[in-house]
């Protein structure tokens, strides 16, 4: 009856699977913590912390679904970010003068151009040179790494433009209470008016339709988890020292007891998501996204179906350099610096975050969501263990134990489920 | 085709010319790298060579990628090259003994450049490293002789992080058993990773519900990291922080009031010193007879060996000067950002 409803909503279980092991997490650490995990401060914390990987792990997904693989993404962001924190500390202040208005977006501006002209030369290396890409982006690994030592010969770049830091989070990088709301509500009724249009097409061209408490259901859950997940953020307030400089600066008298202002979303989060909407549309509505699952169930099937595989693959390879230099930008703006070594070991996590999420090695299978969900659960055992106090070593292992067992559970569930 | 053969042909030429000059100099001191990965090698090599180029001496060198294996060869392809001397700084003090062995054999005097080589011939130049531990507690303890420390400590991999946090426990101590400070987190930071130090010390933050009074940083890369997080809770530059190499960033932080202290180990005095040695040595000088030379039995093994130690400086706001005297980072550098006033070097 209720595995009846549940295929009526037609919701991807696997999906569904995933998220019910992510709350399982928190739960445990909520109870081993003492009460710390499920806080909207941590909670806040690990949205941000998980963005960098959640961002390239939505592009890594295209990359393996066309049955390739980047190494080279980490060594990326730290080059790309070393650039962007030149520019914005060295080359532009000398130009515009220091803290000028269009230091951030002309440097950001850079960066996105030179992610996407690194994505794309690998790309061309890969789809017309016909080198594996094992082997380009392996490469690309260590060439990219030393580059981004090469550009201040390993020195770190600090601090930086205070508008571009906006892009890291932090009270100020955050939209606050009222635009969150704002934000929640137009995501709920986006959310709706997809619903029913999806309805309305369905019916259109006469194909079985979900019946409607199905589609309430959904509905529901979709809205309630947003505005969950807004509300959380709203619930934690900006530090009181902050609070204390605020108010000074406005000149706000702070009442006894404090003022409360609340965080809201933060910017790097709202990069992340809209990034997994865009991304998410790009696999499942364009024709770009279903002939990059086509090419990966079969490239030969693709190619004489007049797919023209190898401008696919290198649309994807730039695509991909693009969010590397996206989460460039989040990751040294969060941490104020640009080092050498940022950004060092992501492609190995951002890989795991995708396979965590449901994306075949073997191509032609996998999901944005699934892929950011992966990059948020991967993100909570490293949180969670630190807020344990468990010893690095420690972490490592247990991080690498549970992404052999989640592929082991998809892989058997898929198993099972193609009987 | 013609082109190939002509570049063939100027490479050949170049390659000779460097051997004609190599030939009319004096002593070969072979340097093995660990990693040129890391920024402050390049200052200690720069050091190093002009140095060298001073006395008319010649410079060969090998840089092993992090490899204890690759330094292992090296080593020998030193050797292989004639130097009369080996300074190395050893990837792996253990896998390393071998290839010094066989130097020491062939009568080559070999110096363990920065990291300690367990070896009963060998001689030992390095900063007092847990002084550096020592210096960064106290300008800590200067600034907030009580209450809740948090301890970012370096990479659990690397045995420097252990001497630094011992040389800081040793200092706190008698004020952690009479109960004036409380260490409230400590943490190992994964391959001295800024992002990671900033990750561990938000959760230590959460933890703590923000009760914390003081931060005891390893060096100034895992410092950054820290301050990044202490600044999103509008705490950064009310809890003091330590640090240590005197990265340009850091030296900024602490005139703009972020970061308290960086221990700064001058790495030109340390490659400048190791080859002054180094000729000595390979002129048939006595260890023991080095001017400065010490008995150093510290390490693991407890072997007694010739060594030397150089001290490090802590830079904090008032002796900022020190560094931009010595040329180690431009003025502009130290005070970008900073208001008229509130530091005395910046004016």
């Amino acid at each position: 009856m209720l595995a009846r409803f549940i295929k009526s909503t037609e919701l991807d279980i696997r999906l569904l699977g995933m998220a019910g092991a992510l709350a399982l997490i928190w739960i445990v650490f909520h109870v081993l913590s003492g009460g710390l995990f499920l806080t909207p401060r941590n909670l806040w914390n690990l949205s941000v912390q998980s963005a960098p990987v959640a961002i390239m792990a939505a592009g890594m997904v295209f990359v393996i679904v066309t049955r390739n693989i980047d190494l080279s993404i980490g060594s990326m962001l730290g080059f790309i970010g070393m650039i962007m924190g030149t520019i914005q500390t060295d080359v532009l202040p000398k130009v515009l003068g220091f803290e000028h208005p269009a230091t951030w977006a002309l440097t950001l501006a850079a960066g996105l151009g030179l992610g996407l002209g690194l994505g794309a030369f690998q790309g061309f290396v890969i789809a017309y040179l016909g080198i594996p890409s094992f082997i380009v982006t392996l490469g690309g690994l260590l060439v990219w790494r030393g580059a981004a030592w090469w550009v201040t010969s390993g020195q770190t770049v600090a601090p930086l433009d205070d508008t571009f830091r906006l892009l890291g989070g932090g009270p100020e990088g955050s939209i606050g209470a009222t635009w969150s709301w704002v934000l929640g509500f137009v995501a709920c009724a986006t959310i709706v008016v997809v619903l029913a249009h999806g309805r309305g097409q369905r019916k259109k061209f006469h194909f079985p339709l979900r019946p409607m408490p199905a589609e309430f259901v959904v509905g529901g859950m979709a809205c309630a988890a947003v505005l969950a997940a807004v509300a959380v953020v709203n619930a934690y307030p900006w530090p009181v020292g902050i609070v204390r400089r605020y108010a000074e600066a406005n000149h706000i008298a702070v009442p006894d007891g404090g003022l409360f202002i609340a965080h809201g979303i933060a910017i790097p989060v709202l990069i992340a998501i809209g990034t997994g909407v865009v991304m998410s549309f790009l696999a499942t509505r364009t024709r770009f996204g279903r002939y990059a699952y086509a090419i990966g169930g079969n490239p030969e099937a693709a190619e004489l179906a007049g797919v023209d595989t190898r401008w696919v693959i290198l649309k994807c390879f730039m695509l991909m350099g693009l969010l590397a230099a996206i989460a460039g930008a989040v990751s040294i703006a969060r941490l104020n610096a640009a080092t050498n070594s940022e950004g060092t070991l992501a492609e190995l996590l951002v890989i795991a975050a995708a396979v965590i999420g449901g994306t075949s090695l073997s191509g032609g299978v996998g999901t944005v969501a699934g892929a950011m969900l992966g990059a948020v659960l991967m993100q909570s055992l490293q949180s969670g263990m630190v807020l344990l106090g468990v010893d690095t070593p420690l972490q490592n292992i247990v991080v690498g134990a549970v992404l052999v067992a989640a592929v082991g559970l998809d892989t058997v569930y898929r198993r099972r489920s193609a009987i | 085709m013609r082109k190939l053969a002509a570049a063939v042909l100027a490479g050949a030429a170049l390659a000779a010319s460097f051997a004609m000059s190599a030939e009319a100099k004096d002593k070969v001191i072979g340097v093995s790298w660990s990693n040129f990965q890391e920024e402050r090698w390049k200052t200690d090599e720069a050091a190093m060579k002009s140095a060298i180029a001073a006395a008319g001496d010649k410079y060969i060198s090998a840089d092993a990628q992090s490899s204890a294996q690759k330094q292992l060869t090296d080593i020998e392809s030193l050797i292989a090259q004639h130097a009369d001397v080996l300074i190395v700084l050893p990837q792996d003090a253990s896998a390393i003994a071998p290839a010094v062995q066989k130097a020491l054999d062939e009568g080559i005097p070999v110096i363990g450049y920065d990291r300690l080589i367990e070896n009963l011939n060998a001689f030992y130049i390095t900063f007092d490293n847990k002084e550096v531990g020592r210096m960064q507690a106290r300008a800590v303890f200067a600034a907030k002789p009580a209450g809740n420390y948090v301890f970012i400590k370096g990479s659990s991999a690397d045995p420097n992080a252990d001497f630094l946090f011992a040389g800081q426990i040793e200092v706190l101590k008698p004020a952690i058993d009479s109960g004036q400070i409380k260490n409230v987190g400590e943490a190992y930071t994964d391959g001295w990773l800024p992002a990671n130090a900033q990750k561990n010390m938000e959760q230590i933050l959460t933890k703590t519900n923000n009760k914390v009074d003081a931060v005891v940083a390893s060096n100034d890369g895992t410092a950054g990291g820290a301050i990044a997080a202490l600044l999103s809770q509008g705490m950064a530059g009310s809890v003091p922080v330590s640090g240590q190499d005197g990265d340009h960033a850091a030296l900024n932080r602490i005139a703009l009031g972020t970061q308290t202290v960086s221990v700064w180990k001058d790495a030109r005095a340390l490659g400048k010193r190791a080859v002054e040695i180094a000729a000595l040595l390979a002129d048939g000088k006595r260890m023991s007879d080095i001017p400065g030379a010490v008995k150093f039995s510290g390490g693991p093994k407890k072997i007694e060996m010739n060594s030397m130690f150089l001290t490090p400086i802590p830079i904090t706001k008032d002796n900022l000067g020190v560094v931009i005297d010595a040329g180690w980072i431009k003025k502009e550098e130290v005070c970008q950002g900073v208001k008229p006033g509130t530091v005395k070097v910046c004016g």
